[in-house]
Protein backbone atom coordinates (compact mmCIF):
# COMPACT_ATOMS: atom_id res chain seq x y z
CA UNK A 1 0.00 0.00 0.00
CA UNK A 2 1.26 3.50 -0.84
CA UNK A 3 2.13 5.55 2.22
CA UNK A 4 0.20 8.72 2.99
CA UNK A 5 2.52 9.50 5.87
CA UNK A 6 5.85 8.13 6.97
CA UNK A 7 7.29 9.15 10.30
CA UNK A 8 10.88 7.91 10.40
CA UNK A 9 12.93 7.78 13.61
CA UNK A 10 11.49 11.03 14.91
CA UNK A 11 12.74 12.35 18.26
CA UNK A 12 11.28 15.37 20.04
CA UNK A 13 12.56 17.15 23.14
CA UNK A 14 10.71 19.73 25.18
CA UNK A 15 13.72 21.54 26.58
CA UNK A 16 15.79 18.77 28.12
CA UNK A 17 12.92 16.39 28.56
CA UNK A 18 12.54 13.70 25.98
CA UNK A 19 9.03 13.40 24.60
CA UNK A 20 9.71 11.06 21.68
CA UNK A 21 12.67 8.76 20.99
CA UNK A 22 13.15 7.49 17.44
CA UNK A 23 9.51 6.84 16.75
CA UNK A 24 8.48 5.48 13.36
CA UNK A 25 4.87 5.33 12.26
CA UNK A 26 3.46 4.66 8.84
CA UNK A 27 -0.03 5.53 7.64
CA UNK A 28 -1.03 3.92 4.35
CA UNK A 29 -3.17 5.68 1.75
CA UNK A 30 -6.81 5.33 2.90
CA UNK A 31 -5.89 3.73 6.21
CA UNK A 32 -6.97 4.50 9.77
CA UNK A 33 -4.02 4.10 12.12
CA UNK A 34 -4.28 4.61 15.85
CA UNK A 35 -1.68 5.60 18.44
CA UNK A 36 -2.37 4.20 21.88
CA UNK A 37 -0.73 4.77 25.22
CA UNK A 38 -1.12 6.23 28.66
CA UNK A 39 -1.15 9.94 29.50
CA UNK A 40 2.20 11.51 28.68
CA UNK A 41 3.34 8.68 26.45
CA UNK A 42 3.94 11.13 23.62
CA UNK A 43 0.91 10.45 21.45
CA UNK A 44 -0.04 14.09 21.01
CA UNK A 45 3.58 14.97 20.37
CA UNK A 46 3.60 12.70 17.33
CA UNK A 47 0.65 14.62 15.89
CA UNK A 48 2.16 17.98 16.79
CA UNK A 49 5.40 17.03 15.06
CA UNK A 50 3.53 16.01 11.91
CA UNK A 51 1.55 19.25 11.74
CA UNK A 52 4.60 21.41 12.42
CA UNK A 53 3.62 22.64 15.87
CA UNK A 54 6.81 21.20 17.38
CA UNK A 55 10.15 20.66 15.65
CA UNK A 56 11.69 17.19 15.81
CA UNK A 57 15.31 17.12 16.90
CA UNK A 58 15.93 14.08 14.75
CA UNK A 59 14.36 11.92 12.08
CA UNK A 60 12.11 12.97 9.23
CA UNK A 61 8.46 13.13 8.31
CA UNK A 62 7.42 12.37 4.75
CA UNK A 63 3.93 13.20 3.51
CA UNK A 64 2.81 12.19 0.01
CA UNK A 65 6.45 11.71 -0.98
CA UNK A 66 7.60 15.14 0.30
CA UNK A 67 9.82 15.73 3.31
CA UNK A 68 7.75 18.12 5.45
CA UNK A 69 9.88 17.88 8.61
CA UNK A 70 10.89 21.57 8.58
CA UNK A 71 7.81 23.02 6.90
CA UNK A 72 5.89 25.76 8.74
CA UNK A 73 2.53 24.69 10.14
CA UNK A 74 0.47 26.72 7.67
CA UNK A 75 2.23 25.14 4.67
CA UNK A 76 1.52 21.69 6.10
CA UNK A 77 -2.18 22.50 6.36
CA UNK A 78 -2.17 23.83 2.82
CA UNK A 79 -0.48 20.63 1.65
CA UNK A 80 -3.44 18.58 2.93
CA UNK A 81 -2.88 17.61 6.54
CA UNK A 82 -5.69 18.51 8.94
CA UNK A 83 -5.11 18.52 12.69
CA UNK A 84 -7.88 18.39 15.29
CA UNK A 85 -5.95 19.38 18.43
CA UNK A 86 -6.52 17.81 21.81
CA UNK A 87 -9.18 19.30 24.03
CA UNK A 88 -11.10 20.37 20.87
CA UNK A 89 -9.42 23.79 21.00
CA UNK A 90 -12.20 25.60 19.18
CA UNK A 91 -12.36 29.41 19.17
CA UNK A 92 -14.88 29.91 21.98
CA UNK A 93 -15.78 33.57 21.32
CA UNK A 94 -16.32 32.95 17.61
CA UNK A 95 -19.62 31.76 16.22
CA UNK A 96 -19.76 28.23 14.86
CA UNK A 97 -19.69 29.66 11.34
CA UNK A 98 -16.62 31.82 12.04
CA UNK A 99 -14.82 28.79 13.48
CA UNK A 100 -15.45 26.95 10.23
CA UNK A 101 -14.36 29.99 8.22
CA UNK A 102 -11.02 30.05 10.03
CA UNK A 103 -10.72 26.38 9.09
CA UNK A 104 -11.10 27.58 5.52
CA UNK A 105 -8.23 30.03 5.88
CA UNK A 106 -6.21 28.28 3.18
CA UNK A 107 -9.24 27.66 0.93
CA UNK A 108 -9.89 29.77 -2.17
CA UNK A 109 -12.82 32.15 -1.69
CA UNK A 110 -15.00 30.69 -4.44
CA UNK A 111 -14.69 27.18 -3.01
CA UNK A 112 -15.48 28.16 0.55
CA UNK A 113 -19.28 27.91 0.33
CA UNK A 114 -19.11 24.36 -0.99
CA UNK A 115 -16.68 23.34 1.72
CA UNK A 116 -18.94 24.73 4.44
CA UNK A 117 -21.83 22.88 2.89
CA UNK A 118 -20.03 19.53 3.10
CA UNK A 119 -19.07 20.19 6.73
CA UNK A 120 -22.73 20.91 7.50
CA UNK A 121 -23.76 17.72 5.71
CA UNK A 122 -21.44 15.69 7.91
CA UNK A 123 -22.54 17.50 11.07
CA UNK A 124 -26.11 18.80 10.53
CA UNK A 125 -26.15 20.08 14.09
CA UNK A 126 -23.52 22.67 13.23
CA UNK A 127 -25.81 24.19 10.63
CA UNK A 128 -28.53 24.74 13.22
CA UNK A 129 -26.01 26.31 15.59
CA UNK A 130 -24.01 28.30 13.09
CA UNK A 131 -24.83 31.71 14.60
CA UNK A 132 -24.17 30.53 18.16
CA UNK A 133 -20.90 31.30 19.99
CA UNK A 134 -18.84 28.11 19.92
CA UNK A 135 -18.12 28.33 23.64
CA UNK A 136 -21.79 27.67 24.39
CA UNK A 137 -21.78 24.27 22.63
CA UNK A 138 -21.64 21.02 24.55
CA UNK A 139 -18.47 18.94 24.59
CA UNK A 140 -19.66 16.65 21.84
CA UNK A 141 -20.79 19.54 19.67
CA UNK A 142 -17.44 21.24 20.17
CA UNK A 143 -15.69 18.06 19.04
CA UNK A 144 -17.84 17.99 15.92
CA UNK A 145 -17.01 21.64 15.31
CA UNK A 146 -13.29 21.01 15.72
CA UNK A 147 -13.51 18.16 13.21
CA UNK A 148 -15.67 20.20 10.86
CA UNK A 149 -13.19 23.06 11.05
CA UNK A 150 -10.33 20.78 10.00
CA UNK A 151 -12.41 19.23 7.22
CA UNK A 152 -13.24 22.58 5.61
CA UNK A 153 -9.64 22.61 4.34
CA UNK A 154 -10.41 19.20 2.75
CA UNK A 155 -7.36 17.34 4.10
CA UNK A 156 -6.04 14.12 2.57
CA UNK A 157 -4.73 13.11 5.99
CA UNK A 158 -6.56 13.87 9.23
CA UNK A 159 -4.83 13.90 12.61
CA UNK A 160 -7.32 13.38 15.44
CA UNK A 161 -6.25 13.94 19.03
CA UNK A 162 -8.47 12.22 21.59
CA UNK A 163 -11.78 12.93 19.87
CA UNK A 164 -13.75 10.96 22.46
CA UNK A 165 -12.21 12.58 25.54
CA UNK A 166 -14.88 13.42 28.09
CA UNK A 167 -17.77 12.48 25.83
CA UNK A 168 -20.78 10.39 26.78
CA UNK A 169 -20.79 6.87 25.24
CA UNK A 170 -23.53 7.76 22.77
CA UNK A 171 -21.61 10.78 21.47
CA UNK A 172 -18.41 8.75 21.33
CA UNK A 173 -20.18 6.24 19.10
CA UNK A 174 -21.39 9.05 16.89
CA UNK A 175 -17.90 10.56 16.60
CA UNK A 176 -16.41 7.20 15.67
CA UNK A 177 -19.13 6.64 13.11
CA UNK A 178 -18.17 9.95 11.50
CA UNK A 179 -14.48 9.05 11.57
CA UNK A 180 -15.28 5.91 9.61
CA UNK A 181 -17.35 7.92 7.16
CA UNK A 182 -14.58 10.47 6.65
CA UNK A 183 -12.18 7.62 6.02
CA UNK A 184 -14.53 6.03 3.51
CA UNK A 185 -14.46 9.26 1.54
CA UNK A 186 -10.75 8.61 0.98
CA UNK A 187 -9.13 10.46 3.86
CA UNK A 188 -6.29 8.72 5.71
CA UNK A 189 -6.58 9.07 9.49
CA UNK A 190 -4.02 9.07 12.28
CA UNK A 191 -6.00 8.74 15.49
CA UNK A 192 -4.71 9.29 19.00
CA UNK A 193 -6.94 7.72 21.65
CA UNK A 194 -7.04 6.61 25.23
CA UNK A 195 -10.14 4.58 24.56
CA UNK A 196 -8.15 1.71 23.06
CA UNK A 197 -11.03 -0.64 22.50
CA UNK A 198 -12.96 1.87 20.44
CA UNK A 199 -9.89 3.06 18.59
CA UNK A 200 -8.90 -0.47 17.61
CA UNK A 201 -12.50 -1.08 16.64
CA UNK A 202 -12.27 1.54 13.93
CA UNK A 203 -8.56 1.45 13.01
CA UNK A 204 -6.86 -0.91 10.60
CA UNK A 205 -3.59 -0.89 12.48
CA UNK A 206 -2.22 0.48 15.73
CA UNK A 207 0.93 1.47 17.56
CA UNK A 208 1.45 1.57 21.32
CA UNK A 209 3.67 4.26 22.82
CA UNK A 210 5.23 4.19 26.25
CA UNK A 211 7.19 7.20 27.55
CA UNK A 212 8.10 8.31 24.09
CA UNK A 213 9.01 4.94 22.60
CA UNK A 214 7.10 2.52 20.43
CA UNK A 215 6.65 -0.76 22.26
CA UNK A 216 4.36 -2.71 19.99
CA UNK A 217 2.53 -2.33 16.71
CA UNK A 218 0.37 -4.42 14.47
CA UNK A 219 -3.06 -5.05 13.02
CA UNK A 220 -5.90 -3.91 15.27
CA UNK A 221 -7.19 -7.45 15.62
CA UNK A 222 -3.86 -8.68 17.01
CA UNK A 223 -3.41 -5.68 19.29
CA UNK A 224 -6.77 -6.25 20.93
CA UNK A 225 -5.44 -9.61 22.12
CA UNK A 226 -2.08 -8.22 23.25
CA UNK A 227 -1.34 -8.28 26.96
CA UNK A 228 0.59 -4.99 26.92
CA UNK A 229 -2.23 -3.23 25.09
CA UNK A 230 -4.65 -4.41 27.70
CA UNK A 231 -2.40 -2.96 30.37
CA UNK A 232 -2.06 0.41 28.64
CA UNK A 233 -5.76 0.52 27.97
CA UNK A 234 -6.62 -0.26 31.57
CA UNK A 235 -4.07 2.28 32.75
CA UNK A 236 -2.56 -0.07 35.31
CA UNK A 237 0.97 0.92 34.42
CA UNK A 238 2.46 3.28 37.02
CA UNK A 239 2.93 6.83 35.70
CA UNK A 240 6.52 7.38 34.64
CA UNK A 241 8.88 10.11 35.79
CA UNK A 242 8.53 13.53 34.22
CA UNK A 243 5.88 12.40 31.78
CA UNK A 244 3.39 15.25 32.04
CA UNK A 245 2.50 16.53 28.66
CA UNK A 246 -1.05 15.36 28.61
CA UNK A 247 -1.42 12.64 26.07
CA UNK B 1 -31.15 49.72 18.99
CA UNK B 2 -27.54 49.50 17.84
CA UNK B 3 -28.14 51.67 14.80
CA UNK B 4 -29.93 54.20 16.97
CA UNK B 5 -27.06 54.30 19.44
CA UNK B 6 -24.51 54.75 16.66
CA UNK B 7 -26.58 57.57 15.17
CA UNK B 8 -26.82 59.32 18.53
CA UNK B 9 -23.10 58.94 19.05
CA UNK B 10 -22.38 60.36 15.60
CA UNK B 11 -24.69 63.33 16.18
CA UNK B 12 -23.06 63.96 19.55
CA UNK B 13 -19.59 63.91 18.04
CA UNK B 14 -20.67 66.33 15.28
CA UNK B 15 -22.46 68.71 17.63
CA UNK B 16 -19.80 68.72 20.33
CA UNK B 17 -17.87 71.88 19.23
CA UNK B 18 -21.16 73.84 19.20
CA UNK B 19 -22.15 72.95 22.74
CA UNK B 20 -18.85 72.48 24.58
CA UNK B 21 -16.36 75.13 25.71
CA UNK B 22 -13.18 75.44 23.67
CA UNK B 23 -10.99 73.51 26.07
CA UNK B 24 -13.32 70.55 25.99
CA UNK B 25 -13.16 70.55 22.21
CA UNK B 26 -9.39 70.21 22.52
CA UNK B 27 -9.85 67.46 25.12
CA UNK B 28 -12.23 65.60 22.83
CA UNK B 29 -9.62 65.77 20.06
CA UNK B 30 -7.10 64.20 22.43
CA UNK B 31 -9.58 61.43 23.23
CA UNK B 32 -9.92 60.74 19.51
CA UNK B 33 -6.14 60.64 19.05
CA UNK B 34 -5.77 58.27 21.98
CA UNK B 35 -8.65 56.13 20.74
CA UNK B 36 -6.82 55.59 17.45
CA UNK B 37 -3.64 54.61 19.33
CA UNK B 38 -5.63 52.28 21.59
CA UNK B 39 -7.24 50.58 18.59
CA UNK B 40 -3.81 50.23 16.99
CA UNK B 41 -2.30 48.80 20.15
CA UNK B 42 -5.26 46.48 20.58
CA UNK B 43 -4.77 45.08 17.07
CA UNK B 44 -1.31 44.03 18.22
CA UNK B 45 -1.78 43.14 21.87
CA UNK B 46 -5.42 42.19 22.07
CA UNK B 47 -5.54 40.22 18.84
CA UNK B 48 -2.12 38.63 18.48
CA UNK B 49 -1.01 38.57 22.14
CA UNK B 50 2.00 40.85 21.67
CA UNK B 51 1.93 43.38 24.49
CA UNK B 52 3.80 46.55 23.59
CA UNK B 53 5.18 49.08 26.05
CA UNK B 54 6.68 51.12 23.24
CA UNK B 55 3.73 52.67 21.46
CA UNK B 56 4.69 56.17 22.57
CA UNK B 57 7.68 55.57 20.26
CA UNK B 58 5.44 54.82 17.28
CA UNK B 59 3.28 57.82 18.16
CA UNK B 60 6.40 60.02 18.22
CA UNK B 61 7.53 58.77 14.81
CA UNK B 62 4.13 59.53 13.28
CA UNK B 63 3.98 62.92 15.01
CA UNK B 64 7.45 64.05 13.96
CA UNK B 65 6.97 62.70 10.43
CA UNK B 66 3.75 64.66 10.01
CA UNK B 67 5.23 67.81 11.59
CA UNK B 68 8.37 67.76 9.45
CA UNK B 69 6.37 67.08 6.31
CA UNK B 70 4.13 70.05 7.08
CA UNK B 71 7.11 72.31 7.74
CA UNK B 72 9.14 71.29 4.69
CA UNK B 73 6.32 70.56 2.25
CA UNK B 74 3.41 72.77 3.30
CA UNK B 75 1.62 72.21 0.00
CA UNK B 76 0.77 68.60 0.85
CA UNK B 77 -2.86 68.26 2.01
CA UNK B 78 -3.17 67.32 5.64
CA UNK B 79 -4.82 63.96 4.92
CA UNK B 80 -1.91 62.90 2.73
CA UNK B 81 0.51 64.04 5.43
CA UNK B 82 -1.26 61.85 7.96
CA UNK B 83 -1.21 58.87 5.60
CA UNK B 84 2.49 59.35 4.91
CA UNK B 85 3.20 59.62 8.64
CA UNK B 86 1.26 56.39 9.16
CA UNK B 87 3.09 54.68 6.31
CA UNK B 88 6.52 55.69 7.61
CA UNK B 89 5.60 54.44 11.07
CA UNK B 90 4.26 51.19 9.58
CA UNK B 91 7.58 50.55 7.85
CA UNK B 92 9.39 51.06 11.15
CA UNK B 93 6.84 48.78 12.84
CA UNK B 94 7.36 46.00 10.30
CA UNK B 95 11.14 46.32 10.54
CA UNK B 96 10.85 46.10 14.31
CA UNK B 97 8.27 43.32 14.23
CA UNK B 98 10.32 40.82 12.24
CA UNK B 99 13.15 40.38 14.79
CA UNK B 100 10.53 40.46 17.57
CA UNK B 101 8.94 37.29 16.16
CA UNK B 102 11.54 35.27 17.99
CA UNK B 103 10.60 36.89 21.27
CA UNK B 104 7.62 35.96 23.38
CA UNK B 105 5.81 37.38 26.36
CA UNK B 106 8.02 39.29 28.74
CA UNK B 107 10.98 39.50 26.35
CA UNK B 108 8.83 41.06 23.67
CA UNK B 109 7.52 43.63 26.15
CA UNK B 110 11.09 44.44 27.16
CA UNK B 111 12.08 44.91 23.53
CA UNK B 112 9.16 47.29 22.91
CA UNK B 113 10.00 49.18 26.09
CA UNK B 114 13.56 49.62 24.83
CA UNK B 115 12.21 50.69 21.44
CA UNK B 116 10.31 53.55 23.10
CA UNK B 117 13.49 54.79 24.79
CA UNK B 118 15.50 54.51 21.58
CA UNK B 119 12.99 56.61 19.64
CA UNK B 120 13.08 59.35 22.28
CA UNK B 121 16.89 59.34 22.21
CA UNK B 122 16.98 59.49 18.43
CA UNK B 123 14.63 62.48 18.42
CA UNK B 124 16.83 64.22 21.00
CA UNK B 125 20.00 63.59 19.03
CA UNK B 126 18.71 64.41 15.56
CA UNK B 127 18.34 68.00 16.70
CA UNK B 128 19.22 69.42 13.28
CA UNK B 129 15.95 67.96 12.09
CA UNK B 130 13.80 67.71 15.22
CA UNK B 131 15.25 70.63 17.23
CA UNK B 132 15.86 68.10 20.03
CA UNK B 133 14.82 69.09 23.51
CA UNK B 134 13.84 72.60 22.39
CA UNK B 135 10.79 71.09 20.80
CA UNK B 136 9.16 71.64 17.46
CA UNK B 137 6.32 73.99 16.70
CA UNK B 138 3.87 72.41 14.25
CA UNK B 139 2.31 74.76 11.68
CA UNK B 140 -1.38 74.37 10.94
CA UNK B 141 -2.17 71.66 8.43
CA UNK B 142 -3.83 72.75 5.19
CA UNK B 143 -6.59 71.12 3.28
CA UNK B 144 -7.76 72.52 -0.06
CA UNK B 145 -6.15 75.86 0.67
CA UNK B 146 -7.82 76.15 4.02
CA UNK B 147 -5.66 76.18 7.17
CA UNK B 148 -6.86 74.11 10.12
CA UNK B 149 -6.05 76.82 12.64
CA UNK B 150 -8.89 76.49 15.16
CA UNK B 151 -9.56 73.82 17.76
CA UNK B 152 -12.87 73.11 16.08
CA UNK B 153 -11.29 72.55 12.67
CA UNK B 154 -8.69 70.24 14.14
CA UNK B 155 -11.37 68.44 16.10
CA UNK B 156 -13.35 67.71 12.95
CA UNK B 157 -10.19 66.49 11.22
CA UNK B 158 -9.52 64.12 14.12
CA UNK B 159 -13.15 62.97 14.19
CA UNK B 160 -13.21 62.22 10.46
CA UNK B 161 -9.92 60.33 10.52
CA UNK B 162 -10.95 58.40 13.63
CA UNK B 163 -14.28 57.45 12.06
CA UNK B 164 -12.51 56.01 9.01
CA UNK B 165 -9.98 54.11 11.12
CA UNK B 166 -12.66 52.75 13.47
CA UNK B 167 -14.67 51.53 10.49
CA UNK B 168 -11.50 49.95 9.14
CA UNK B 169 -10.77 48.15 12.41
CA UNK B 170 -14.35 46.93 12.84
CA UNK B 171 -14.46 45.60 9.31
CA UNK B 172 -11.01 44.11 9.54
CA UNK B 173 -12.37 41.68 12.08
CA UNK B 174 -14.97 40.57 9.54
CA UNK B 175 -12.42 39.71 6.89
CA UNK B 176 -10.23 36.67 6.49
CA UNK B 177 -7.23 38.63 7.77
CA UNK B 178 -9.11 39.94 10.78
CA UNK B 179 -10.49 36.51 11.60
CA UNK B 180 -6.94 35.17 11.49
CA UNK B 181 -5.82 37.89 13.96
CA UNK B 182 -8.65 37.02 16.32
CA UNK B 183 -8.08 33.30 15.90
CA UNK B 184 -4.50 33.78 17.09
CA UNK B 185 -5.87 35.58 20.14
CA UNK B 186 -8.31 32.77 20.88
CA UNK B 187 -5.87 29.90 20.42
CA UNK B 188 -2.47 29.97 18.78
CA UNK B 189 -2.41 26.20 18.39
CA UNK B 190 -5.83 25.98 16.77
CA UNK B 191 -5.05 28.95 14.53
CA UNK B 192 -1.89 27.28 13.29
CA UNK B 193 -3.67 23.98 12.89
CA UNK B 194 -6.15 25.84 10.67
CA UNK B 195 -3.37 27.07 8.43
CA UNK B 196 -2.91 30.57 9.85
CA UNK B 197 0.75 31.55 9.67
CA UNK B 198 1.71 32.86 13.08
CA UNK B 199 4.84 34.57 11.77
CA UNK B 200 3.10 36.35 8.90
CA UNK B 201 0.15 37.59 10.96
CA UNK B 202 2.24 38.66 13.92
CA UNK B 203 4.44 40.73 11.65
CA UNK B 204 1.43 42.13 9.84
CA UNK B 205 -0.10 43.07 13.19
CA UNK B 206 3.00 45.11 13.99
CA UNK B 207 2.67 46.91 10.67
CA UNK B 208 -1.05 47.65 11.02
CA UNK B 209 -0.67 48.65 14.66
CA UNK B 210 2.20 50.99 13.83
CA UNK B 211 0.20 52.49 10.95
CA UNK B 212 -2.73 53.35 13.23
CA UNK B 213 -0.41 54.76 15.86
CA UNK B 214 1.53 56.75 13.26
CA UNK B 215 -1.64 58.34 11.92
CA UNK B 216 -2.63 59.13 15.49
CA UNK B 217 0.80 60.69 15.95
CA UNK B 218 0.15 63.02 13.04
CA UNK B 219 -3.21 64.02 14.51
CA UNK B 220 -1.52 64.55 17.86
CA UNK B 221 1.00 66.89 16.23
CA UNK B 222 -1.75 69.02 14.69
CA UNK B 223 -4.02 68.98 17.73
CA UNK B 224 -1.33 69.87 20.27
CA UNK B 225 0.71 72.07 17.91
CA UNK B 226 3.99 71.49 19.71
CA UNK B 227 6.21 68.40 19.94
CA UNK B 228 9.05 67.58 22.28
CA UNK B 229 10.62 64.21 23.02
CA UNK B 230 9.62 64.20 26.68
CA UNK B 231 5.95 64.11 25.66
CA UNK B 232 6.54 60.56 24.41
CA UNK B 233 7.94 59.00 27.55
CA UNK B 234 7.41 55.49 28.85
CA UNK B 235 4.50 56.61 31.02
CA UNK B 236 2.57 57.47 27.87
CA UNK B 237 3.19 53.93 26.60
CA UNK B 238 1.90 52.58 29.89
CA UNK B 239 -1.17 54.82 29.58
CA UNK B 240 -1.95 53.19 26.24
CA UNK B 241 -1.68 49.74 27.82
CA UNK B 242 -4.02 50.88 30.62
CA UNK B 243 -6.50 52.09 27.97
CA UNK B 244 -6.79 48.72 26.27
CA UNK B 245 -6.83 46.67 29.45
CA UNK B 246 -9.43 48.95 31.04
CA UNK B 247 -11.42 49.11 27.82
CA UNK B 248 -11.10 45.46 26.86
CA UNK B 249 -8.43 43.50 25.03
CA UNK B 250 -9.40 42.74 21.47
CA UNK B 251 -12.38 45.10 21.43
CA UNK B 252 -12.68 48.18 19.21
CA UNK B 253 -15.46 49.87 21.27
CA UNK B 254 -13.46 48.95 24.37
CA UNK B 255 -10.41 50.74 22.99
CA UNK B 256 -12.44 53.90 22.50
CA UNK B 257 -13.99 53.72 25.98
CA UNK B 258 -10.62 53.03 27.58
CA UNK B 259 -9.05 55.95 25.72
CA UNK B 260 -11.87 58.26 26.82
CA UNK B 261 -11.67 57.30 30.49
CA UNK B 262 -7.87 57.49 30.69
CA UNK B 263 -7.71 60.81 28.82
CA UNK B 264 -10.35 62.42 31.01
CA UNK B 265 -8.75 61.03 34.18
CA UNK B 266 -5.46 62.49 33.06
CA UNK B 267 -7.07 65.84 32.72
CA UNK B 268 -8.68 65.67 36.16
CA UNK B 269 -5.47 64.51 37.75
CA UNK B 270 -3.38 67.25 36.15
CA UNK B 271 -2.88 68.84 39.57
CA UNK B 272 -1.71 65.57 41.10
CA UNK B 273 0.99 64.56 38.61
CA UNK B 274 2.95 62.60 41.20
CA UNK B 275 0.04 60.32 41.98
CA UNK B 276 -0.60 59.49 38.35
CA UNK B 277 1.40 56.24 38.17
CA UNK B 278 -0.08 55.17 41.49
CA UNK B 279 -3.66 55.73 40.40
CA UNK B 280 -3.21 54.21 36.96
CA UNK B 281 -1.33 51.26 38.40
CA UNK B 282 -4.20 50.67 40.81
CA UNK B 283 -6.69 50.83 37.94
CA UNK B 284 -4.63 48.30 36.01
CA UNK B 285 -4.49 45.85 38.91
CA UNK B 286 -8.17 46.30 39.73
CA UNK B 287 -9.11 45.65 36.11
CA UNK B 288 -7.09 42.48 35.91
CA UNK B 289 -8.58 41.22 39.16
CA UNK B 290 -12.21 42.25 38.87
CA UNK B 291 -12.86 43.03 35.22
CA UNK B 292 -10.61 40.83 33.08
CA UNK B 293 -12.52 41.54 29.88
CA UNK B 294 -12.42 45.28 30.51
CA UNK B 295 -15.33 47.67 30.13
CA UNK B 296 -16.28 46.10 26.81
CA UNK B 297 -17.13 42.79 28.47
CA UNK B 298 -18.58 44.35 31.62
CA UNK B 299 -21.00 46.42 29.54
CA UNK B 300 -21.92 43.74 27.05
CA UNK B 301 -24.99 42.49 28.90
CA UNK B 302 -26.41 46.04 28.66
CA UNK B 303 -26.03 46.06 24.89
CA UNK B 304 -27.83 42.75 24.53
CA UNK B 305 -30.92 43.93 26.32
Amino acid sequence: MKAALEIEDVSVYYGKRRALERVSVRVGEGEIVTLLGANGAGKSTVLRAVSGLVRPTGGRIVYAGRDITRWPADAIVAAGIGHVPEGRDIFPEFTVLDNLLVGGHTVARRELAGRLESAFELFPLLRERRRQPAGTLSGGEQQMLAMGRALVARPRLLLLDEPSLGLAPMLTREIFRVIRRINQSGVSVLLVEQNARRALGVAHRGYVLETGRLVVSGASRDLLEDQRVQTAYLGLRPPTEGAREGG
Amino acid sequence: MRRWALGALGAGVLAWPWVAPRYFVFLASLILVNAVVAIGLNLLSGYTNQLSFGHAGFLAIGAYAAALLTIHAPAIPVVVTLLLGGAITAVVGLAFGVPCLRLGGLYLSMATLAFGFVVAEVILNLDALTRGADGLRVPAGRIAGWALSTDTARYYLAAAVTAVLVAGAVNLTRTRVGRAFLAIRESEVAAQASGVSLAAYRTAAFGVSAFYTGVAGGLFAFVVGYLSPDAFDVFLSVDFVVMIILGGLGSVPGSIMGAAVVTVLHDWLAAFQNFRPLIFGAILIACMLFMPGGMARALRPLGRR
